[in-house]
């Protein structure tokens, strides 16, 4: 099935999320979609399954005009999108998530849940997917539910399948595997849309691309033609340096010391477990890891948002084993929370406001029991400023920034104060490029004015990218150390020791 | 630090400027703090009047009913000091409330706060003796708060400690509240001498609130209790938007999640918001014992603790709007019993009535669908996040 888009615009209020875009999605091909966030790949995407409308142009399925009022049409014509965030029931199976709306049914209604085993391990095998199909969704890794919302769209007899930013959860080894699955399913004849904004994917996987930006595609073509720096360039609209320049760190005197560190859940079940390590001032220490590792519980432990089960913390020369989060962060500890969303910010807050949500008691912005408003705004509109957060107030409700300058936000209240160390995790997730590569020089800076920075990432890259030492954890456990001084950790056992592979030796100093 | 972070000069550079000049478009929050609510009233009105036709109700009476409607809420002096006489409570209550819910809980048990804080209150209005109206009446109502405030503090307390869901335990502290008035409306020390039914004995007079329009007529009920409620309405939207306890409590409300990571403790964050709530209830409940009833009597609370949630909801947890509200359901209530009067016409009416404002306001949607071109959006400047 081929699909082509014809002339699609598509405007809301006063942006054109979309303008004049000519898209051919062919069947047996990956299609690589590259775009920051808010070139118009979200939209254009929901604009081919059905989600919204185009205000013009068409979408033309083996030539005919197809018409969408709905995300069913597009599901009947066979594209199956598989989103970023999963949408699965975590207590189902999976052949029950997978026939979950359109379960086969004999007699009166009548769930035949036989056959539908039948077909989905059918198209498990035909595919080489390997998904254990009477497991509960909950028990199986990310990776394999990735697979499993890729059945589900594959049980609804998609021929053109959509990805969104797929790898983003995945282990370096396991990218290798997922990528057999999408050259399987090309080589069976499916269309296949890769929206990605890592370049080196597509460079690897796509057989053409088409790079998005401002709502209008501004190069498209054979990957082999074009250079990661090149593509970055269409992307940004400017030359992107990929390394962050960082130059030899001189490492000062140990700031952060976790000592046999230990931490149980609720449920006595074990999420650290002797966790030795330290950073110091002057450098940049990276734990490395597949994301459900440990490392949350880890920042947790640091920040204070967990107390530990057994071991002890060491700040500065004090130990910080039980002190608040507010007196760790009235210490002097930076925390940039691992999802924005969830704690790091408050959407229906304004931007000054949320500039303050962890030091609105600080004497600093506070008279008596009151916030000083005009203080907390000044400071903010000069954060935003020098830390360059693009809103037009701040009195804008932040949730209605890009995912890119909320992070930008998120990142100058815990950089523009007094700090000494900086817990940054996944400090770059679901940034545009333009504004990863700010964030990154920003944690260099730091740095380089002698703190200490400790960045947790599931990306590999952006591990190598900023750390002078990296820690890999593994089920709770530091499973290996690298040192990185001169960027020369091995890319390759950093990917074993995060899938859990002992080697015999560990490479570079141990720390 | 990044050099200009820190910049503590007065100069402001131009973008500075525009950083602080406010970017909310006035009109849209407009829109929904007047606008949506008087279609919803008037939606309310037209479907309450295709009810009374479809009972047969004349329509020159349905028209009548509401003239009575708008003469016995604002068509006299007597009208407006009814209507801010039943708007006191709804609004204290309704303070709670919005202040609760902005702290992310929803206090059912306003009712019963009003309960267990009045009935102390009354007590301690005809058990203390001797003392002047100085004394005697800030510290009625100081006990009816304080009561109040501990019986909200209970289901905060629970859960806090046991994870006890609120609304779970409100609505068992409101039927506790209600058994356990009955109860002491028998005591001897409460129940009036010479009385078999459940009836407390009267408020001193030291304990009443001053009725503070009987100099232009003996017969104006409104009381002193309007100062009350006015300054709860300030002191509640500076606690909100000005104080760090409030600023504590709308993180807690919005993203439990940036409370916990703002090293905000939770439980403390809870207990504290569902006692002043309850303070509030119980202040309510206080002023309809010292100001209007002059006793505790059974079910001496009406159910305002129940609309109050309404006025809550329909003033969007904002105290000028909930002052807005209370003021529109006191007018509703007052209107009624003159609808009543008037026209024959049941003040259940205006129950069903004041539901049906609560349903279209709770589902802007409809109201916009009904009324394109009342909320019609202009293109707004600014960028869009794709």
């Amino acid at each position: 099935m081929d699909i082509e888009l014809r002339g699609i615009s598509k405007r809301f209020g006063p942006v054109q999320a979309n303008q004049d875009i000519n898209l051919d999605i062919r069947a047996g091909e990956v299609l690589g979609l590259l775009g920051e966030n808010g070139a118009g790949k979200s939209t254009l995407m929901n604009i081919l399954s059905g989600l919204y409308s185009a205000d013009t142009g068409e979408i033309l399925i083996d030539g005919t005009p197809a018409l969408f009022t709905g995300p069913g049409d597009s599901i009947a014509s066979g594209i199956g999108m598989v989103h970023q965030h999963f949408m699965l029931v975590p207590v189902f199976s999976v052949v029950e998530n997978v026939i979950l709306g359109v379960e086969p049914t004999s007699g009166v209604d009548y769930l035949d849940l036989e056959a539908a085993r039948a077909q989905v391990q059918e198209i498990n095998t035909r595919y080489g997917m390997q998904v254990p199909t009477d497991a509960l969704i909950e028990d199986l890794p990310v990776g394999i539910q990735q697979r499993v919302e890729i059945l589900k769209v594959l049980f609804r007899s998609a021929d053109v399948l959509i990805l969104d930013e797929p790898t983003a959860v995945l282990t370096p080894q396991e990218v290798e595997e997922f990528f057999t699955i999408v050259r399987a399913l090309r080589d069976a004849g499916k269309g296949i849309v890769f929206i990605t904004h890592k370049l080196h994917e597509i460079l690897e996987i796509a057989d053409r691309v088409s790079v998005l930006r401002q709502g209008q595609i501004v190069g498209q073509g054979d990957p082999a033609s074009f250079s990661e720096a090149d593509l970055a360039e269409m992307m940004v609209g400017r030359p992107v340096s990929f390394s962050v320049g960082r130059t030899e760190s001189t490492p000062g005197d140990i700031v952060l010391e976790l000592a046999r560190v230990s931490l149980f859940d609720a449920a006595q079940d074990a999420r650290l477990v002797d966790i030795n390590l330290s950073v110091h001032g002057g450098e940049v220490v990276g734990i490395a890891g597949v994301q459900g590792n440990g490392q949350t519980e880890l920042v947790e432990a640091i920040t204070g948002l967990s107390a530990v089960t057994a071991g002890e913390i060491g700040f500065a020369g004090q130990d910080i084993t039980r002190a608040s989060v507010r007196q760790r962060h009235r210490m002097g500890i930076a925390h940039i929370p691992e999802d924005r969303h969830k704690s790091g910010m408050v959407g229906n807050f304004t931007v000054a406001e949320n500039m303050v949500l962890n030091s609105y008691y600080d004497e600093s912005v506070t008279s008596g029991v009151q916030i000083d408003w005009r203080r907390v705004q000044a400071r903010a509109a000069a954060a935003c400023l020098s830390y360059d957060v693009r809103t037009p107030s701040v009195f804008l409700g932040a949730g209605s920034l890009s995912g890119g300058n909320q992070q930008k936000m998120v990142v100058a209240r815990e950089l523009e104060r007094d700090v000494r160390l900086i817990v940054a995790s996944q400090p770059t997730r679901g940034v545009d490029v333009g504004s990863i590569e700010y964030i990154h020089q920003q944690l260099i800076a730091c740095r380089d004015r002698g703190n200490a920075v400790l960045i947790i990432s599931s990306e590999l890259d952006e591990i190598l990218d900023l750390s002078d030492r990296i820690y890999v954890m593994f089920e709770g456990r530091i499973a290996a150390t690298f040192d990185n001084r001169g960027g020369g950790a091995d890319r390759n056992a950093i990917g074993l020791a995060m899938a859990g592979v002992r080697q015999d030796a560990t490479r570079g100093s141990a720390a | 630090m990044s050099g200009e972070a820190r910049s503590s000069g007065p100069a402001m550079s131009p973008d500075m400027k525009a950083l602080l000049a406010p970017a909310i478009d006035s009109r849209s929050s407009w829109r929904e703090l007047f606008i949506l609510p008087l279609a919803a009233m008037f939606l309310a009105m037209l479907i309450g009047a295709l009810i009374m036709m479809a009972t047969s109700v004349a329509p020159a009476t349905i028209l009548q009913s509401f003239i009575a409607m708008a003469h016995g809420s604002v068509g006299s002096l007597h009208a407006i000091s009814e209507t801010l006489t039943a708007a006191i409570p709804l609004v204290l209550a309704g303070l709670g409330i919005g202040l609760a819910f902005r702290a992310g809980l929803f206090n059912i048990g306003a009712e019963g706060q009003m309960v267990v804080g009045g009935l102390a209150a009354a007590i301690a209005s005809f058990s203390v003796t001797g003392l002047s109206i100085w004394l005697h009446l800030p510290l009625v109502l100081l006990v009816g708060l304080a009561i109040g405030a501990v019986y909200a503090a209970i289901a905060g307390l629970l859960k806090a400690a046991t994870g006890a869901h609120e609304v779970i335990s409100t609505i068992m502290l409101n039927l506790i509240s209600i058994r356990l008035l009955d109860y002491m409306l028998r005591q001897p020390f409460i129940q009036k001498e010479g009385r078999s039914d459940p009836i407390s004995k009267a408020v001193l007079e030291s304990a009443e609130l001053p009725r503070i329009l009987e100099f232009l007529d003996g017969n104006l009920r409104l009381h002193a209790g309007l100062f009350i409620m006015l300054a709860a309405v300030a002191v509640i939207y500076w606690l909100l938007f000005r104080s760090k306890l409030g600023f504590a409590f709308r993180i807690s409300g919005e993203n439990p999640g940036a409370a916990r990571y703002a090293g905000i403790r939770a439980g403390l964050t809870i207990v504290m918001a569902m006692a002043i709530a309850g303070a509030l209830a119980g202040l309510a409940g206080t002023i309809q014992v010292s100001g209007v009833l002059g006793r505790a009597t059974p079910g001496f609370t009406a159910g305002i603790g129940f609309d109050a949630i309404a006025v809550a909801l329909l003033g969007r947890s904002h105290p000028v709007g909930i002052l807005l509200a209370g003021l529109l359901f006191g007018a509703l209530e007052a209107g009624g019993r003159q609808m009543q009067v008037d026209a024959g016409v049941s003040i259940d009416m205006i129950g069903i009535m004041q539901a049906l404002i609560i349903i279209f306001v709770a589902a802007p949607l409809l109201v916009r669908r009904i009324f394109p071109p009342l909320f019609r959006e202009r293109p707004r400047g600014g960028e869009e996040n794709g």
